[in-house]
């Protein structure tokens, strides 16, 4: 009885997060006008959604893994066999095998971290970086073997690759349903100039037009992990395994198998988001092509306090960095005007939790950030595709208490161990 | 008993050894190229002074990476930011390099020196935000990573460019002539025949070798390498014996990363004597392959480096000859790594369990003597 108005506050809780984010981006669009209409736009929420797929399933894998109580270091090599496996099964048998292939390659990573971590008991984070020098090398020479031999191939990368099949969604975004081309309620919306219900519907009208049933199938797997994870016998058994193996083990569960399956899906999914940028970013497998997103996800996964929607949030908000830095370099220095008002945000916050200290440091870095802003014209192009990293830092440094992992993350289990 | 272990400890290395090399055959084999030729084709080929040079020359860097990297292992710290760490130390060092002019010794001091300052800067911000903040220090170093390494591109591309310089490859201004390390061709040739194709034996090796035996004297020699030892060893006993952990936690990657500056120097002092697009990166993640496979130890890591080295050296005269990818080094070397972890693993298993027998049957032998003598002796 008493997880119905829970569950409802939860929802309530992550309904006005994503309001007020949406707040605070049409407070500083109105404020950066002139310089940059950018910040909120149908083509930024797109391109934020392509750019935070693969991290979110990254992010994803990592929870999978870490939930079962195995850290996965190992993530970025997954995702690289991600992107040769994907691109490969894209070349040979279409673009829906590839991202099946893409998946199966990282899973095959994922069972070797799960055979030397569960089955040997090496430490996590020695199998992990292991296999991170290991995938690299499996790639390039899979890479000299066979796409060096077609034609616009190479050593180092693969011929074209197809996509796979975009749409528009129905009714939402005007997307055809059986031959008739519906009606487009979110672009109708957003062009009525309602502020903040507007801009709502102009990112919404984004991310629903012309996106790929690939994204689509990634973002559905969020609830889906979720489901999985908190409402399934097999995610219970899975979470005891990552909280207390020995207290699941003494209740019948096979904490050995239940760890294997977790740490081969985590791989599965690593798999699936080098493929996704093999086939849907970039249309091509290029070497070191993931640049980090495996650690970018891993963390996602500590942003987002071990939850699925956490790292949902985390992965999107790093998506958005670095789809502005695509699109629109002069967006990024209003991006300063925001990053500045958020960490104020943060202050006020922290000295709401009665942390004088934290909230006097993130006021002052807060000012820092805005004296910037206003006595600059542009910023480096170096620090969008860092800023992932440095909010990692903050976070760590400034949220520690409020995180929670697992609490038998990363440790070895042997069966019979007290 | 003496023995027994030696031949323990040599198991795991060599049987990962074995089983890559039996990894990488079938490998071969499946592509339709012969092994045995690819083999021993690197094997007469490697054997050249030409080639062990250059095995000496990219073994150096790799050294001090395995160095850096075991230096915190020893105490069960994951210094993943080496590769961060050697890359911006490597840059600020050969521009302070660059920027001034002192006699000879005292110009490559400085520019060794200002390398040890920027990567003990950089792996002590995660060691002082894990002992203060309780950030888990491989979460930090690869944080830290990218941003070292986005410092370096923003640093390239504005301040420590050379001005004068109209190329599309950004560079640092050059070293002068007093600031450059010698190389040991003399030396060598002494002992050898003339070294052919220009090749330069790297001086470096001299302060990588002396890194390494300083490295085993701290560790075993040393009040303070024993702290750290122990501290990796078993974090309560040492507390309770008056070990501050914190401050040994911040002390060793304070090490890591002092050693990590190291890494770039031989390319700098020796090779390049500037800065630039081509500087190699992978060091970093190549020495925690070579720490591994090393065991933490510096003759280990030695032979580790001397390994990869070698491998990197030889491999290319399989394109040359084209009988098969030269690439199957690079799956040589990441099944060596990950099969060393897991042989290691299983060794100590064994080991373990083989010294709870002795130990058994030691304790429970004279008790039941003692037993039997008091039952006859009723």
């Amino acid at each position: 009885m008493n997880a119905v108005p829970l569950r409802e506050s939860r929802v309530l809780r992550w309904t006005i997060a994503v309001l007020g984010l949406v707040l605070v981006l049409s407070i500083v669009q109105e404020l950066a006008r002139p310089e940059t209409t950018d910040l909120i736009s149908a083509g930024t929420a797109g391109s934020t959604l392509r750019r935070a797929v693969p991290i979110l399933l990254a992010g994803l894998g990592g929870i999978w893994a870490e939930r079962a109580g195995v850290v996965n270091i190992g993530l970025e090599g997954m995702m690289i066999l991600g992107t040769w496996f994907g691109a490969w099964g894209a070349l040979e048998f279409g673009p829906w095998w590839g991202i099946l292939i893409g998946i199966t390659g990282g899973a095959a990573g994922g069972l070797l971290h799960a055979v030397a971590t569960v089955g040997f008991g090496v430490d996590h984070i020695i199998s992990g970086v292991a296999i991170n020098i290991l995938a690299p090398g499996i790639t390039r020479f899979l890479s000299r073997e066979i796409f060096a031999t077609q034609s616009g191939g190479g050593i180092t990368q693969s011929p074209r690759v197809e996509s796979v099949g975009h749409a528009d969604v129905p009714f939402l975004s005007g997307g055809d349903l059986f031959g008739w081309s519906s009606p487009d309620l979110f672009d109708w919306i957003s062009n009525r100039g309602w502020f903040l219900v507007s801009d709502l519907f102009k990112v919404l009208s984004g991310a629903t037009s012309n996106v790929s049933w690939a994204t689509l199938l990634a973002l559905a797997l969020v609830p889906a992990t979720v489901f999985i994870l908190w409402r399934t016998p097999f995610g219970l058994r899975v979470r005891a395994c990552g909280e207390h193996p020995v207290a699941a083990d003494s209740l019948g569960v096979n904490v050995y198998r239940m760890k294997y399956a977790a740490v081969v899906i985590s791989g599965g999914l690593a798999g699936f988001g080098g493929a996704f940028i093999a086939i849907e970013q970039t249309g091509i497998y290029r070497e070191s092509q993931t640049q980090g997103r495996g650690f970018i996800g891993l963390a996602t996964v500590i942003f987002g306090n071990w939850r699925p929607l956490g790292a949902f949030l985390g992965s999107i908000l790093f998506g958005f960095a670095d789809a502005l830095q695509l699109r629109d370099r002069t967006a990024v220095h209003a991006l300063l005007l925001l990053a500045g008002v958020a960490v104020g945000l943060a202050a006020l916050w922290s000295l709401r939790r009665r942390q004088p200290a934290g909230s006097i440091v993130l006021l002052l870095i807060s000012a820092l950030i805005l004296w910037w802003y206003s006595v600059t014209d542009s910023v480096m192009g170096e620090l969008p595709p860092v800023t992932p990293h440095i909010a990692t830092l903050l976070v760590l440094v400034f949220a520690t208490g409020r995180l929670r992992m697992p609490a038998a993350d990363g440790m070895r289990y042997r069966k019979g161990q007290e | 008993m003496k023995g027994s272990r030696i031949l323990m400890a040599l198991a795991a290395p060599v049987s990962a050894f074995v089983f890559s090399i039996l990894i990488s055959s079938v490998v071969l084999i499946t592509v339709g190229t012969n092994p045995l030729e690819a083999w021993s084709e690197m094997l007469s080929f490697g054997i050249r002074l030409e080639t062990l040079i250059e095995t000496s020359n990219r073994a150096t860097p790799l050294y001090l990476a395995g160095i850096a990297v075991a230096i915190g292992f020893r105490m069960n710290l994951f210094n993943i930011g080496v590769e961060g760490q050697y890359t911006i130390a490597a840059l600020l060092a050969a521009s302070a390099g660059a920027a001034v002019s002192l006699p000879a010794p005292m110009h490559v001091l400085l520019i060794m020196v200002v390398a040890i300052a920027v990567g003990s800067m950089f792996s002590g911000v995660a060691g002082y935000l894990k002992v203060t903040r309780g950030v888990h220090e491989v979460i930090s170093t690869i944080m830290l990573n990218a941003i070292a390494l986005s410092m370096v591109g923003y640093l390239m591309r504005t301040w420590l460019a050379d001005p004068d310089d109209t190329t599309l490859n950004l560079k640092t201004r050059e070293i002068a002539e007093s600031g450059r390390f010698p190389n040991l061709n003399d030396f060598l040739q002494t002992f050898t025949r003339d070294i052919k194709g220009g090749r330069e034996l790297d001086g470096f090796l001299i302060i990588a070798v002396i890194v390494g035996v300083v490295f085993h004297l701290y560790l075993t020699r040393t009040r303070s390498g024993y702290d750290l030892r122990i501290t990796g060893l078993n974090p309560f006993a040492a507390e309770a014996s008056g070990v501050d952990p914190k401050a040994t936690v911040v002390k060793a990657m304070l090490l890591s990363g002092a050693v990590a500056g190291l890494i770039g120097m031989p390319e700098i002092l020796g090779q390049d004597f500037k800065y630039d697009l081509s500087f190699t990166k992978g060091l970093g993640f190549a020495g925690i392959a070579v720490a591994l496979i090393g065991r933490n130890h510096p003759a280990g890591i030695a032979i580790g480096a001397l390994f990869f080295g070698w491998l990197d050296s030889a491999a290319p005269i399989l394109d040359v000859r084209g009988d098969a990818p030269r690439e199957i080094v690079s799956i040589l070397q990441g099944v060596v790594v990950l099969s060393a972890v897991v042989a290691y693993e299983v060794v100590s298993r064994i080991r373990r369990t083989l010294e709870a027998r002795d130990t058994a049957s030691a304790t429970v032998e004279p008790a039941a003597a003692i037993k039997e003598t008091a039952e006859t002796g009723q």
